[in-house]
């Protein structure tokens, strides 16, 4: 059994975005981090590779730099790295979806752990996308995962609480929020790191042919500025706003 | 031009969002299909103004949720533009049709023109993204970002019983804690951060949501804090994102994190004792006083409305 997990690189959600022209501007991004979902998805792989089932390789789809996130994954543990150096700012979900079944496939991997959606775009359509190109079984919303016999046990949210859920090979997971502590590099994992080396491919490599974006990206722009606020002092107040929810804005 | 709905259920019901995905599809023109997993609120759809037909899918792989069985099914159905709720399982189900009908999505909008111009918040809700899309493809809708259609529609229904083999097999079900309303469903909210205190402080939130029927939510810092606040509360980056008419944010710092998830909301108001607080920069009415002081207020002023 080979175990992949799907990292994506985009700008801390701390850090600064600016709009040039009618896109985001990339290169003015001051801080780069692993998006938060991804994490867990990291985080239960490892746990997965430490119970012994079986060999975890972390791939990423992007620019030069995400690279970085790749080697902070071999700090914690994983054994192998792929990276698809491809600019994606501009592709639809099919394509990126293309790019990862083949690097999927190109690792040989059965089980696909990733995040429920990217902190950047925020749509989730990455790891139900893959699984149907893979005939996986997909469950989304996870935040526990156990392996079961030949196959896997997992917790996720349902729209009445949580389910758990009993899936076989091959088999998708996007996680949710995970009540479990996120590891990071110490330095004898850095360390052992620099010795592992990434391995780099194109898409052309993969055998692909993407064709067309068919979501055409007309512009960024900024949202709209909300014009200032009505700041009161005290809570004596409390009255005077409740009368303004109900009379201005209508809402109570 | 066609459009396909994915009803959004709710229970043994429609969930209200079904009717705001008609309303969106409705002002694009065109014949709307409205397909129901497991025949659940096929007779409720048919009576939605604006709705052609409505498919009830009563195959035995509809009995749970599988995101792969089921799109298998209703990817048949599924013509032109196809429209699902941007819920958690709606995004899920969109994906896997989207991928089975080799079409695009585009998750989470909220804006839709004709000509397929679509609009979504992307990067935290710091950058509104417009793109432009042609059929077949994909798209989820933000909840209450859409005026929902009317009642008055009288349409077919046709029932169709196919099915699958399932992948994913639940076991065991874990009903949530407490009967409280989830915020991804509510019209007012009303949340506490870390500036609560304690989390039994969050009674005095309960007390208040109580009287005008909002769900309590809670930041990131609250939930990380305090295990008695549930990951299910929490609104924000890592957590729902909500869209409601009335927002309370209450001792909450109002860290981009939690703007993310909160900043459409039609009206918010926050209660902070720090007047330099970020979440005043969103918020439409600010009060600057501690909770402690506020909420008996609050709580005895919208008492005095109903």
């Amino acid at each position: 059994m080979k175990i992949a997990v799907l990292l994506k690189q985009v700008p801390d959600t701390t850090a600064k975005i600016a709009v040039s022209g009618d896109r985001v501007d990339q290169s003015s991004v001051a801080k780069w981090s692993t998006s938060p979902y991804d994490e867990y998805a990291l985080e239960y792989a490892l746990q997965l590779k430490e119970a012994g089932a079986g060999d975890l390789v972390a791939i990423t789809c992007g620019p030069e730099r995400a690279s970085k996130m790749l080697t902070d994954a071999a700090a914690v543990g994983v054994d192998s790295m792929l990276h698809v150096v491809a600019e994606t700012t501009e592709m639809d979900s099919k394509q990126i979806q293309s790019i990862l079944v083949a690097a999927i496939n190109h690792c040989g991997a059965d089980v696909v752990l990733c995040g429920k959606q990217a902190a950047d775009t925020n749509s989730g359509s990455t790891g139900p996308g893959i699984a149907s190109l893979m005939g996986a079984a997909c469950v989304g919303m996870v935040s526990e995962l156990i392996v079961e016999g030949d196959g896997f046990s997992a917790l996720r949210a349902s729209s009445t609480g949580n389910e758990r859920v009993s899936v076989s090979r091959p088999c998708l997971f996007a996680f949710d929020k995970a009540p479990t502590e996120l590891r990071r590099p110490n330095v004898k994992g850095i360390m052992m790191a620099k010795r592992k080396v990434i391995e780099t491919v194109s898409t052309d490599d993969l055998g692909i042919s993407l064709g067309d974006s068919r979501v055409i990206i007309d512009s960024h722009n900024s949202p709209p500025e909300k014009p200032p606020g009505q700041k009161f002092e005290g809570a004596e107040s409390v009255q005077t706003v409740v009368l303004k929810l109900r009379e201005e804005a209508n809402v109570i | 031009m066609e459009i396909t709905i994915i009803a959004e259920t709710s229970g043994e019901g429609l969930h209200p969002v079904t009717e705001q995905l008609v309303g969106a599809a409705s002002s694009l023109g065109g014949a709307i299909t409205v397909l129901c997993p497991g025949g659940v609120g096929s007779v409720e759809a048919s009576t939605i103004s604006g709705v052609s037909k409505v498919v009830s899918l009563q195959g035995d792989c509809f009995s749970s949720f599988d995101s792969g069985s089921w799109s298998t099914v209703m990817a048949p159905f599924s013509q032109g533009m196809v429209m699902a709720s941007s819920s958690p399982s709606g995004r899920e189900l969109g994906a896997q049709i989207a991928s089975k009908i080799e079409a695009p999505i585009v998750q989470d909008i909220t804006g839709i023109e004709s000509g397929y111009k679509v609009t979504r918040s992307v990067y935290s809700g710091k950058v509104v993204e417009t793109s432009s899309l042609t059929a077949p493809c994909v798209v989820t809708l933000r909840q209450n970002a859409f005026e929902a259609a009317s009642k008055g529609g009288n349409s077919e229904v046709v029932v169709v019983d196919n099915s699958t083999e399932v992948s994913v097999a639940v076991k065991e079900a874990i009903a949530k804690a407490g009967e409280r309303m989830d915020v991804s469903d509510a019209e007012i909210i009303i949340s506490g951060g870390r500036g609560m205190g304690e989390p039994s402080n969050f009674s005095h939130l309960n007390e208040v949501a109580d009287v005008i029927g909002a769900a309590v939510g809670a930041s990131r810092a609250a939930v990380d804090s305090w295990d008695e606040i549930p990951h299910s509360m929490q609104v924000g980056q890592t957590g729902k994102t909500v869209n409601p008419t009335l927002y309370i944010a209450v001792g909450i710092s109002g860290a981009i994190q939690h703007l993310a998830g909160m900043r459409s909301s039609k009206y918010i108001v926050a209660i902070n004792k720090d007047p330099d607080a970020p979440i005043f920069g969103v918020a439409d009415y600010g009060i600057v006083a501690t909770w402690e002081d506020a909420l008996p207020a609050l709580k005895e002023e919208l008492a005095k409305l109903s």
